[in-house]
């Protein structure tokens, strides 16, 4: 990585790779980079414009008329380049084909729906914490963060018991596929055709069980609220959107609390705290790093106009640490007040399941918190790249309980 | 102070009601058009005093409009949701109203301020290949953004526009680049409008959207009962709807969990005054859009001032975003 440099026009550039492993081992040194940079940075390896700062980034997610998202909210250009598969209808569309889908998907996640699921969750945490107490040291990804949104996500869409190991390869590859056509994207490649496939297929009305989320979007094509052909896409977007974000901001709360050990005990005395606890944990660690969006006319930010046409990328995750916004951001602090941060991003494509998310990390970290008195590190974390997502690979840990 | 005396501003200036920038419960924003464009029919163009990005909205939308009097009136946004620094609304003079709409017309000027709270839609625009619009009177105002967004989705679509005559009619002049897909019938000239005439045979894929005075929607339930059920949307445009005034009057809400009680008076939302007494809530939008600050109510009448509740919703009482939402109540209790 070099430090960025002024362009003729006087817009900073940098030639830094945010895809390469170095920067998604530890991407850190880059936002703050890019942050202090300006604005508005040139990133000329891509030819695109980076925001790094919560204000601009806040202001480009919420900006839907300026900042398209119907040409992708990846690299590619959906201008130009053909979409590696149908794209999504809420994240990848703009109003007026945006409205439908999202109106209707907001309000099957919304709080009535999430109502009925709150005492059963809570259920099956417990359950889930009882088992992994019984061994002594474990991996907390597989066995934790991972385990429980598998355990309780697919059966609230209603998708069937088989094949459901397809479903973290699948986001995976979805959230690779928004970055450049790097190693990540070659490596997920192969496996496209037989994932999609079954991801397809579970999207159907037969499929599903009558009672979950999925046959809740398709009572909404049967309303005529939507129509029968956007249904299962509909469906896709929770499949892909709902899983591995999920993984990874539970494993985020819990590397979080792992290290930090003073805010587990807050937690403990205050197991209110939970919801802000995660909030604070999406902030800290962002678990969507970046969404690109495409100017729709020569837009200006400040001095820096970026024409019509180029793909912008927002930097969430160091948005979630500017300085100019949150006091002493590299610190998780159950003090603070996350709300505003912009880890679901914000606006009218903000994560439509950030309260299924808050919902399954409340009832996983009240569970932990009332047996658990400690949660130790015991080997070497491991991180999982992803073009998108920061995500930890191993979380070796064991905890001590109460 | 009594509650007249609270209700009663002197014309054209609003209660000091914080704008959305400041947390607060309902938008402060300036009227900084107001233009005759029927007879006894006006629009209002709202902006943000510090021309701030407002709320977004899709077509079929309405916000509450709070007058400086404290009545609060229902009107559909008109506007270009393109544009997002202002709204439009198309406002008619009724005689035999409370007072708001005259108010709107006789006394409200450019420059005034004035309450809003939503946008919030139940008359939303569905996905379709063919639209069959039908208006009666100032029942055009939800249709026309709904047109121009059929005709920019390029769907098949006829807008049949009644109206009592050709002067009351608002918007004729923007309807008419749409040619011969619109149809304007002015009774005194065309009578009565001839519905079964101009929806045909019911046909799959074709939406019926209708906005107007009762009879007209009487009549269309009657002319679309061979329709599927869900091809005909309504919404009646009821006149000078008895809603309560927005309380000025400073509340009190009881936090259950906590054990403490918090008043919170104007200009300061719920989610601020339970903040400042030491309750954190997690918000995120703060303007009644994302739900994250949804909190169940125990106890007393919520007045929402949310996007998201529906009508059955809302009536439940049993949940509010205290991000925006209020009392309607003397006091609250909350799950805190």
């Amino acid at each position: 990585m070099t430090a960025t440099a002024e362009t003729t026009t006087g817009l900073p550039t940098s030639d830094v790779d945010p895809f390469s492993h170095e920067v998604l081992e530890d991407p850190l040194p880059m936002h703050e980079l890019l942050r202090e940079a300006g604005p508005v940075v040139h990133l000329s390896r891509y030819d695109v414009f980076a925001l790094a700062r919560y204000e601009e980034v806040r202001e480009a997610l919420v900006d839907w008329q300026q900042f398209e998202s119907g040409a992708g909210v990846g690299l590619s250009n959906f201008r130009k380049e053909e979409p590696w598969r149908p794209p999504s209808l809420l994240l990848e569309a703009d109003p007026p084909l945006h409205d439908a889908p999202r109106r209707v998907l907001t309000k099957v996640l919304g709080p009535r729906a999430l109502h009925r699921l709150r005492e059963g969750w809570a259920a099956d945490a417990e359950e889930l914490v009882d088992a992994v107490l019984e061994q002594a040291e474990f991996d907390a990804v597989p066995v934790l963060t991972e385990a429980f949104p598998l355990r309780v996500f697919p059966d609230a869409v209603g998708i069937g018991k088989e094949g459901r190991e397809h479903l973290l390869p699948y986001g995976n590859h979805a959230f690779n596929a928004f970055g450049p056509h790097n190693d990540l994207v070659a490596a997920g490649a192969p496996r496209v055709p037989e994932l999609g496939a079954w991801v397809g297929a579970q999207c159907a009305r037969e499929a599903l069980t009558d009672d979950g989320f999925g046959a809740a979007i398709w009572a909404m094509a049967d309303r005529g609220e939507i129509t029968e052909a956007q249904a299962p896409l509909i469906v896709r977007s929770l499949l892909t959107a709902g899983v591995d974000t999920t993984v990874h901001g539970l494993s985020a709360v819990l590397y979080a609390f792992a290290t930090h050990p003073g805010e587990w005990q807050r937690l403990r005395e205050q197991p209110g705290l939970a919801r802000v606890a995660f909030d604070e944990a999406v902030r800290w660690e962002s678990p969507v790093q970046t969404f690109f969006r495409t100017a729709t006319t020569d837009v200006r930010i400040g001095n820096a106009v970026i024409p019509d046409g180029h793909k912008i990328l927002m930097f969430l995750a160091a948005a979630n640490r500017d300085p100019r916004r949150w006091a002493d951001p590299d610190r998780f602090d159950l003090t603070r007040d996350p709300s505003g941060h912009v880890g679901f991003g914000f606006g009218i494509h903000q994560c439509a399941g950030q309260h299924v998310a808050r919902l399954e990390a409340e009832a996983l970290l009240t569970a932990l918190a009332r047996r658990v008195e400690r949660i130790e590190l015991t080997g070497p974390t491991k991180r999982h790249h992803n073009n998108t997502l920061r995500a930890w690979e191993s979380i070796p840990v064991r905890l001590v309980p109460a | 102070m009594t509650d007249a005396g609270t209700l009663l501003a002197p014309p054209g200036t609003a209660p000091a009601l914080p704008g959305r920038g400041a947390g607060g419960p309902v938008a402060t924003l300036q009227v900084v058009d107001k233009s005759t464009v029927a007879e006894d029919v006006v629009t209002l163009t709202l902006a943000d005093p510090d021309g701030r990005r407002l709320p977004d909205w899709t077509p079929g939308a309405h916000i509450d409009l709070v007058l400086p009097t404290g009545d609060t009136r229902q009107y559909s946004l008109c506007g270009d949701r393109f544009d997002s620094r202002t709204y439009r609304i198309g406002v008619l003079r009724e005689p035999a109203g409370r007072g708001g709409s005259a108010f709107v017309h006789d006394s409200l000027q450019p420059g005034d301020t004035v309450g809003v709270g939503g946008p919030r839609n139940n008359f939303p625009l569905v996905p379709s290949e063919r639209y069959l619009f039908v208006a009666g009177g100032i029942g055009i105002t939800p249709l026309l953004p709904m047109v121009t967004q059929a005709a920019m989705l390029g769907a098949d679509w006829r807008l049949l526009y009644g109206g009592r005559r050709r002067a009351s009619m608002a918007f004729l002049d923007e309807l008419a680049p749409h040619g011969d897909r619109v149809r304007v019938m002015p009774q005194d000239e065309t009578g009565l409008l001839d519905l079964p005439a101009f929806l045909g045979e019911p046909e799959p894929g074709t939406k019926v959207y209708c906005c107007g005075p009762g009879p007209l929607l009487d009549a269309m339930g009657l002319a679309c009962v061979d329709w599927p059920p869900s091809a005909l949307r309504t919404e009646r445009f009821v006149a000078e709807e008895q809603a309560a005034p927005v309380r000025t009057a400073p509340f009190e809400v009881q936090l259950a969990r906590t054990g403490t009680t918090v008043t919170v008076p104007l200009g300061t939302s719920v989610l601020e005054a339970v903040g400042s007494a030491g309750v954190e809530v997690l918000s995120s939008c703060r303007q009644g859009t994302c739900g994250t600050c949804e909190t169940t109510v125990l106890d007393g009448v919520p007045d929402h001032r949310d996007s998201i509740l529906d009508d059955a919703e809302r009536a439940a009482g049993d949940c509010m975003f205290i991000c925006v939402s209020r009392a309607a109540s003397d006091r609250l209790v909350l799950d805190l």
